[in-house]
């Protein structure tokens, strides 16, 4: 009996962030093609959910926009989204791929109108904003959706709110009927591009997330100061609306930390410095912002952008881990307390708001990996034993977006290798 | 104590770290330290120490030898447990107090009248005369450890809680002429004999 020989040249790119896209369009770029997959109604992840890049502050729009133009022009590349994937079996070269497809309840028939989400009242918690406000039960996920295409949320199916969305359609999209779907792909390489989660901060039990209203992620307040967020891009604390003048910035939550993560999370230094100058953004010299630290890791090229916050006279950094919050109950603010180690003197200080830089962990929700998946020991992907699936971005590693990419790009190099060779050994 | 003390300046001359690691419970964890002060804003004690765990980490390694051994802050450690838990780095914060403390006190250098420090051995020569601690000398030995006026004023505040145990039968007060011990006391005395000598013999206080 001959062995059989693999016959996919197909690369799979599970994930639809900004290293699952990039990954995808570099190999279809090449003339491969290419399946994305991606779990959310839309491309985009995490990346979409920021408000600016650091270290230059602009905007994702800008680097998605590109990426979603490729998309659309690139023949190579098959995007589906709301899929997970259930199963792979096989080996390198020759895999196949189980996909659990869930139903959107609207076809490609939608022009994204809008008109079903007038119609419909009933509300649910609105993922793009970490669960900060509401949105309708018929949405578009956010302005930059690609697919640019409603979803109904399964809540309503079956209700007479979903009627009343379906009735609403001008052009027949809405359809109620629509079934979970299962399907299998023969595939030749995977790439692994499921991206990281925030570490669940109320496992940070002296810090209160869970109790205080007034200390957020570091999420939550890029969705405050985006004007598309809940509070169009004015920041005011979830404790009682009031506008947050003197922020304290907590590094660390979670990162370095062998009772939470073990790693560095990399991006959480950065990412507070930048929210820095969301502060003097919004209120200029009126802001306060102050970053407790343990050290602040600049990685190479932005410790210019550190120096830049270091003179800012409206941020203070004081080096200390937080030891733990209380609430000041008249007002509602947290009082952080601890010693600092430039001095080892005892603080009790008082903020308006506080941010907890929490650390990255790789995504799990959703995400079913193969047994043949190595992972590092905070659970980021190294690679697979037969060498046929790799890891890409911020599930390879804690990355920022200009490292996820290159990541990204390095993935689909080792990708297009071994469809290369599974392509000789047919020829 | 005095040559254990001047034998240890000789050898560890200017490496006091090194003379921790050697010589003191987890002593080898204390460079594991990164100075992120979660101990020091976690203990319950905290504004009543004269240096935090985290201030003495670094004393150690910047080599301030009699300030630490000298400080009474490792006896202030209720064994609350708290920085051990936060730390993290997974040091064991409150077991490397309690050796730095024992450290101190073997060298004849902790501090003198540091009551946790005097309790503790009030406590162990309690214990070890008969191998179970009598609870009424121990008392009675703590209420007048500063005279006689003091110690009945303290005995006279204590005096429902005392009735209260006598009436419970918790407190014998027959116990005053020398309580009873361990079935066999020579046994006992010869196990805390040797294991003070291998002790002694690990740590290099044989002499």
């Amino acid at each position: 009996m001959t062995a059989s020989i693999a016959t996919n040249q197909t690369i799979l790119v599970v994930g639809g962030g900004i290293s699952g896209m990039t990954a995808a369009l570099e190999a279809a770029e090449c003339g491969k093609q290419v399946v994305l997959v991606e779990k959310a109604p839309v491309l985009g992840g995490r990346t979409a959910r920021l408000y600016r890049y650091f270290p230059k502050m602009c905007h994702p729009t800008c680097g998605l926009e590109i990426n979603l133009r490729r998309i659309k022009q690139n023949r190579n590349v098959r995007l589906m989204t709301m899929t997970e994937v259930t199963a792979v079996s096989g080996s390198r070269g020759n895999y196949s791929v189980t996909l659990k497809v869930a139903p959107r309840f609207v076809n490609e028939h939608c022009t994204a109108c809008g008109k079903c989400a007038e119609a419909v009242s009933a509300e649910v918690p609105n993922p793009w904003n970490y669960g900060l406000d509401k949105m309708k039960a018929a949405y578009l996920p956010h302005n930059m959706a690609y697919p640019q295409r409603y979803v109904i949320d399964p809540s309503i199916v079956g209700t007479s709110e979903g009627e009343k969305a379906k009735a609403a359609c001008p052009v027949g999209a809405v359809d109620l009927e629509m079934k979970e779907e299962s399907v299998t792909l023969q595939v030749g390489a995977v790439i692994w591009a499921t991206g990281w989660r925030p570490y669940d901060a109320n496992k940070i039990q002296p810090y209160g997330y869970d109790r205080f209203a007034n200390v957020i992620t570091s999420l939550e307040f890029e969705r405050l100061a985006d004007p598309q967020g809940p509070t169009g891009g004015k920041i005011l604390r979830p404790g009682d609306g009031k506008e947050a003048k003197n922020i304290a910035f907590i590094q660390c939550a979670g990162s370095r930390d062998e009772n939470h993560l073990r790693h560095c999370s990399r991006i959480c230094c950065m990412a507070s410095l930048k929210q820095t100058q969301y502060v003097r953004e919004a209120y200029g010299e009126a802001g306060k912002s102050t970053i407790y630290y343990i050290d602040i890791r600049a990685i190479d090229r932005f410790e210019d952008f550190y120096q830049m916050v270091q003179k800012d006279a409206t941020v203070s950094f004081v080096k200390s881990k937080v030891a733990k919050i209380v609430e000041n109950k008249e007002n509602g603010n947290p009082v952080l307390h601890g010693v600092d180690t430039e001095g080892y003197h005892r603080y009790a200080t008082e903020h308006d708001l506080v941010v907890l830089a929490v650390g990255m962990e790789p995504e799990i929700t959703g995400v079913k990996l193969p047994d043949d998946i190595i992972l590092d020991s905070s659970n980021f992907i190294e690679g697979s034993k037969d060498g046929g699936m790799f890891g890409a971005g911020s599930a390879a590693s804690p990355l920022d977006v200009n490292r996820s990419v290159q990541s990204a790009t390095a993935a689909s190099l080792h990708a297009i290798q071994i469809v290369n060779k599974t392509a000789r050994a047919e020829a | 104590m005095t040559t254990a003390n001047q034998t240890a300046i000789e050898r560890y001359r200017n490496n006091f770290l090194r003379e921790v690691e050697a010589n003191v419970e987890e002593g080898h964890m204390v460079k594991m330290c990164m100075q992120c002060g979660v101990c020091a804003g976690s203990c319950p004690l905290g504004p009543a120490w004269q240096h935090s765990p985290q201030k003495i980490f670094m004393m150690i390694r910047a080599g301030k030898r009699d300030e630490v051994l000298g400080s009474d802050s490792m006896f202030m450690c209720t064994s609350c447990y708290n920085c051990m838990v936060r730390c993290p780095r997974q040091l064991p914060i409150t077991h490397i107090m309690h050796g730095l403390a024992n450290y101190a006190h073997r060298l004849g250098l902790a501090p003198k009248g540091q009551p946790t420090r005097d309790f503790a051995t009030l406590f162990w020569n309690n214990l070890i005369k008969k191998g179970r601690v009598n609870e009424l000398t121990l008392t009675l030995r703590h209420y007048f450890r500063g005279g006689l006026v003091a110690g009945i004023k303290e005995a006279l505040s204590m005096q429902s809680i005392g009735l209260g145990l006598l009436l419970a039968k918790r407190l014998n007060p027959m116990e005053i002429f020398g309580g009873h011990g361990v079935k066999d006391l020579k046994g006992f005395h010869a196990i805390i004999a040797k294991a003070k000598e291998i002790e002694d013999r690990k740590k290099g206080f044989s002499a």
